[in-house]
């Protein structure tokens, strides 16, 4: 046990210095290039820097290869070259508009390396009934939860500081069930994705000075979706990505097929004259969790956000009792 | 609205520990021995669509239990 801490401090300090420390000269780039996107719920015209998922990568990389000089783990190599991929799908996406299948598809491909690897076990554990062998399932399972993680994530990056501050707590508690799981490798693995979503989160809460892109919120979701598998936790970690998983399920249901957010014609949430979101009574809009939000009474990005965490709060709660009813057997 | 939102959080978290039982219990002991060396391959297949029904059940469940709990918020 003592000789985890040494690795565990370090990797820790990389992720959340590394991304801490290139963060800013990152935006300063992104802004000499013209990299920016308008934000959309500001009243004057705030552009921000984007995608940074650069530095994101930059963190979690660096971070994973020093743990991977302890630990020479097959899945730790698993989470680098699969959350590396995810990276670079999303980064294609921030560069040139891609068809609604695009992410789906690439991310389904950049899972294949955990299954080449042999990261993974493939009995579906549940609380309280036990486990449950499926080996040709559990490999449609790896296939299809890290395009679902990778796009759940980036389909709630929406308001300043939400995908990030999001990730933070979801990332932590996932750490948190494996450290109760005593599953301690993994959890030490984990814990680079919370510090990463930490430092990253100082730049990108409202006023964002940066946006993470489609290659940071793939980044985020693709290493979260690996750990699960790596895990052995997949069912905690869906329940820790609850809110996330709400609002792709209101989206998915409403819209009734597979879509970019940017070719939906219908806006879901639009601003009061004093710049407060709103939920509009347009019935070709999507149903996604913000505007279900704001269906009582309008309110700030900062109001909508902190809700967002506080349900993030309560279903990482969920997910804490869930790992101890794990031990138990009915 | 809020604890509405909460509410649904709940319900989803239930539905998951409930669909994980049934899960465990049909395709846990779940097995074929008579068709050689094929009976791995084909237990997994039947256990696959098992699992792809009971995820269409827990999808619709779900839906109706969405336009229950916000039937008010969703009268866009």
């Amino acid at each position: 046990m003592i000789e985890l801490i040494i690795p565990t401090i370090i990797s820790c300090l990389i992720a959340f210095f590394v991304v801490y420390l290139t963060t800013p000269p990152l935006i300063k780039i992104l802004v000499k290039k013209n990299y920016t996107v308008k934000d959309m719920n500001k009243k004057e015209n705030v552009m921000v820097a984007r995608p940074g998922g650069i530095s994101i990568i930059l963190g979690i990389v660096a971070s994973e290869i020093v743990l991977y000089g302890f630990f020479q783990l097959n899945e730790i190599l698993a989470v680098i070259i699969t959350t590396t991929a995810a990276f670079l799908i999303g980064y294609v996406d921030d560069r040139k508009v891609m068809g609604g299948w695009f992410k789906p598809v690439a991310l389904a491909v950049a899972a294949l390396p955990i299954i080449f690897l042999g990261a993974y076990d493939s009995d579906l554990a549940f609380p309280l009934f036990g486990d449950v062998q499926i080996p040709l399932l559990y490999l449609g399972l790896i296939i299809f939860m890290i395009p679902i993680t990778g796009n759940t994530i980036n389909s709630i990056d929406v308001l300043n500081g939400v995908a990030s501050g999001f990730m933070v707590i979801a990332s932590f508690t996932l750490s948190i069930c494996l450290f109760i799981l005593q599953n301690y490798e993994i959890a030490i693995v984990s814990l680079p994705l919370g510090f990463v979503s930490l430092a990253f989160y100082k730049y990108h809460k409202i006023p964002s000075k940066i946006f993470p892109g489609d290659s940071g919120a793939l980044t985020f979701g693709a290493m979260y979706g690996v750990i699960a598998i790596i895990g052995g936790v997949e069912i905690i970690a869906a329940i820790a990505l609850l809110p996330a998983v709400i609002n792709s399920f209101l989206f998915l249901s409403s819209v009734k097929r597979v879509v970019e957010h940017r070719q939906i014609k219908g806006k879901p949430v639009e601003h009061t004259d004093d710049f407060k979101l709103k939920s509009t009574n347009d019935k070709t809009a999507p149903v996604t969790l913000v505007r279900l939000i704001l269906a009582a009474c309008p309110l700030t990005e900062k109001q909508v956000g902190f809700t967002i965490f506080k349900l993030t709060f309560f279903s990482g709660i969920l997910a804490i009792i869930t790992a101890f009813m794990m031990g138990i057997s009915l | 609205m809020k604890s509405g939102l909460y509410g649904f959080l709940f319900a989803m978290w239930v539905l998951i520990l409930l669909g994980g039982g049934i899960m465990v219990v049909l395709l846990g002991p779940f097995s074929i021995q008579q068709f050689g060396d094929f009976h791995w391959a084909i237990a997994s297949g039947i256990k696959v669509i098992v699992a792809l029904v009971l995820v269409v059940i827990w999808i619709l469940i779900l839906s109706k239990l969405k336009n229950y709990i916000f039937k008010k918020e969703l009268n866009f």
